[in-house]
């Protein structure tokens, strides 16, 4: 199995594929503890459906898919930026727009001349190894914008999203953070569904900040396991799927549940832990 | 005060003697959301180390007045001046103290990340506290006796913990100027009395000015020189036995409403026509959300 595993490693797919995950997964483990903290997994379903969407009428138009799920998540995050920023209407916005997003996703299916099928089914399942050279350029340059700009801020950003009010107080431009925050979120989604899919999107972008919460109080080192998670879920994943038939989602999916699981069931002890390193 | 007193609104007391530059001074001030005016023609001027009680029944405006000073909230007429300027955004000599709202239990944070974005929080970029940022964390932390459980995660805290780590987020850039929003909302009393403590002993030593928005003004009534009472528009300054009493009181709900002090406690007590309000009751007790209505 190990040699098998060598052997698959000097292919170039499973190479554009590891370094795709790597990109992929630290995008989602930064942005997944953000989307934790901030509520935001109906906002996260409506970004990758609307970007398969956006896909789909691309590949109608003989364009790159991948751009084409980019422009949707984006369009996507803007409409939601602009009519529902309030944290009391946001959810029924996101619903408005996902429902009429699927709607024209369908329409560009129906539309699509030759197979039905198979293009659409690999946005909803993930497809990974089937990255070109040029999608993985793409996949770099939006991951490097998108991290570049998590860190320019991070640290507001962490304020808005915990304290909001002191944080307006202390000049924080909220709404700004917000709408930047959410274009961020659309990049994010756009490069993790390349690895899941639209369906199993939630798995990268909720499951490493829900796992890292379990893990630690400290914010700094929470998003360090957050990126961490992610990290070991597509990478498992993409190695694990080489060497046996199964896509590559269910194991990422898989790896990053065992991860949630053993943290829900290992914070009591680390819990115990603190509370012994920090009493007198 | 000097301000003089406008048709169904009234400054009560004397000039001040010295001339100094005031912390706050509002001129004829109106603040109006759309159509609805919150309060109209507000003069009002607080000197540096003065302990401004802001009181009155839910919606009279009391948090819009926070938000005019902090420059989120612009006036629609009139003039108000912060420190000397007008006000602005994230003015570092503001210290903000919000209502005690309670963190998610499992939320990655601790007290002593809470305090540090009092220091760069605003600040764009990675923010990872330099020496000098950490020193000062630890000396806020010190002064409101939070050093023992600054480490623990926040959401696991009890609600007057919460608020004596939020006074020291708010002090932590040594402001001038402190701007309490009901911070005493939904502690018990002995909570209120400490974090009153807190603010009032600061505003003492360091001479500095804190507007505290409370619905209850039995907990301030040690610390605060001068209180303004805003409802339905209408306000009235001066000092607590000025604005609280009978007289005064009933002018500013234009209804019959009378002020009791019963054992060092202020009562207010009436029934207002209309405006289905709840004048501050002696507040002993955490109300559950909407009792009071």
């Amino acid at each position: 199995m190990i040699d098998q595993l060598i052997h698959m490693l000097g292919y170039e797919f499973v190479q554009n594929a590891l370094v795709a995950g790597v990109l992929v997964a630290v995008v989602a483990g930064l942005v997944s503890r953000f989307v934790v903290a901030r509520n935001m997994s109906f906002a996260v379903h409506a970004l990758a459906e609307v970007g398969f969407t956006g896909s789909a009428g691309f590949i109608l138009i003989g364009l790159s898919p991948v751009l084409g799920l980019l422009t949707g998540s984006m369009l996507t995050a803007l409409f939601i930026g602009a009519l529902g920023l309030r944290i009391r209407e946001r959810d029924s916005v996101v619903g408005v727009i996902m429902a009429f997003g699927l709607g024209l996703g369908v329409l560009f299916i129906t539309l699509y001349p030759r197979y039905s099928g198979e293009a659409f089914a690999i946005l909803l399942t993930g497809a990974i190894t089937t990255v070109s050279r040029g999608d993985l350029m793409l996949l770099a340059a939006v991951a490097a914008v998108t991290i570049v700009g998590l860190g320019v801020m991070y640290r507001p950003l962490t304020f808005a999203t915990v304290d909001p009010l002191v944080a307006e107080a202390r000049g924080v431009p909220v709404r700004l953070v917000s709408i930047l925050f959410l274009l961020m979120l659309a990049a994010a989604v756009a490069e993790a569904v390349q690895i899941v899919g639209v369906l199993m999107i939630l798995t990268l972008l909720i499951t490493p900040g829900a796992t890292a919460e379990r893990l630690t109080a400290q914010p700094g080192l929470a998003t360090v396991a957050s990126v961490g998670i992610a990290l070991l879920a597509t990478l498992g994943g993409i190695l694990l799927a080489l060497v046996t038939a199964v896509p590559v989602s269910f194991y990422v999916t898989t790896v990053a549940f065992v991860c949630y699981l053993a943290a829900r069931a290992g914070s009591p002890l680390l819990e115990s832990l603190g509370a012994r390193r920090s009493a007198p | 005060m000097s301000e003089r007193g406008h048709a169904g609104r009234r400054n009560l007391g004397a000039a001040p003697a010295i001339e100094e530059e005031p912390a706050i001074c509002f001129d004829r001030a109106t603040l109006a959301y759309s159509d609805r005016v919150v309060w109209s023609e507000l003069s009002l001027t607080v000197r540096p180390g003065e302990f401004l009680a802001v009181l009155g029944p839910n919606g009279s405006g009391k948090t819009s007045l926070l938000r005019a000073l902090l420059g989120l909230a612009p006036l629609a007429a009139g003039q108000l001046d912060v420190l000397g300027r007008p006000p602005r955004r994230g003015d570092p000599a503001i210290g903000y103290v919000p209502q005690h709202a309670g963190f998610d239990r499992d939320i990655p944070l601790r007290g002593r990340d809470l305090v540090g974005f009092g220091v760069d929080g605003h600040r764009w970029g990675f923010g990872r506290l330099s020496r000098d940022g950490r020193r000062r964390v630890d000396a806020a932390l010190e002064a409101v006796a939070a050093r023992p459980y600054a480490e623990a995660p926040i959401g696991r805290l009890s609600g007057g913990e919460q608020q004596r780590l939020r006074i020291a987020q708010a002090l932590v850039g040594e402001p001038q100027l402190l701007l309490c929003d009901e911070p005493l909302a939904s502690l018990d009393m002995r909570y209120q009395q400490e974090i009153t403590e807190l603010i009032g002993d600061w505003a003492r030593q360091k001479r500095g000015t804190v507007v505290f928005v409370t619905h209850d003004v039995n907990p301030v009534l040690g610390y605060a020189n001068r209180v303004v009472f805003v409802v339905n528009g209408r306000w009235a300054a001066g000092s607590t036995d000025e604005v609280l009493t009978t007289e005064t009181m009933s002018g500013l709900y234009d209804a019959p409403v009378e002020v009791l002090r019963v054992r060092g406690r202020i009562v207010v007590v009436g029934e207002a026509s209309g405006a289905g309000f709840d004048i501050d009751e002696p507040h002993h007790f955490p109300a559950p959300l909407g009792a009071h209505q």
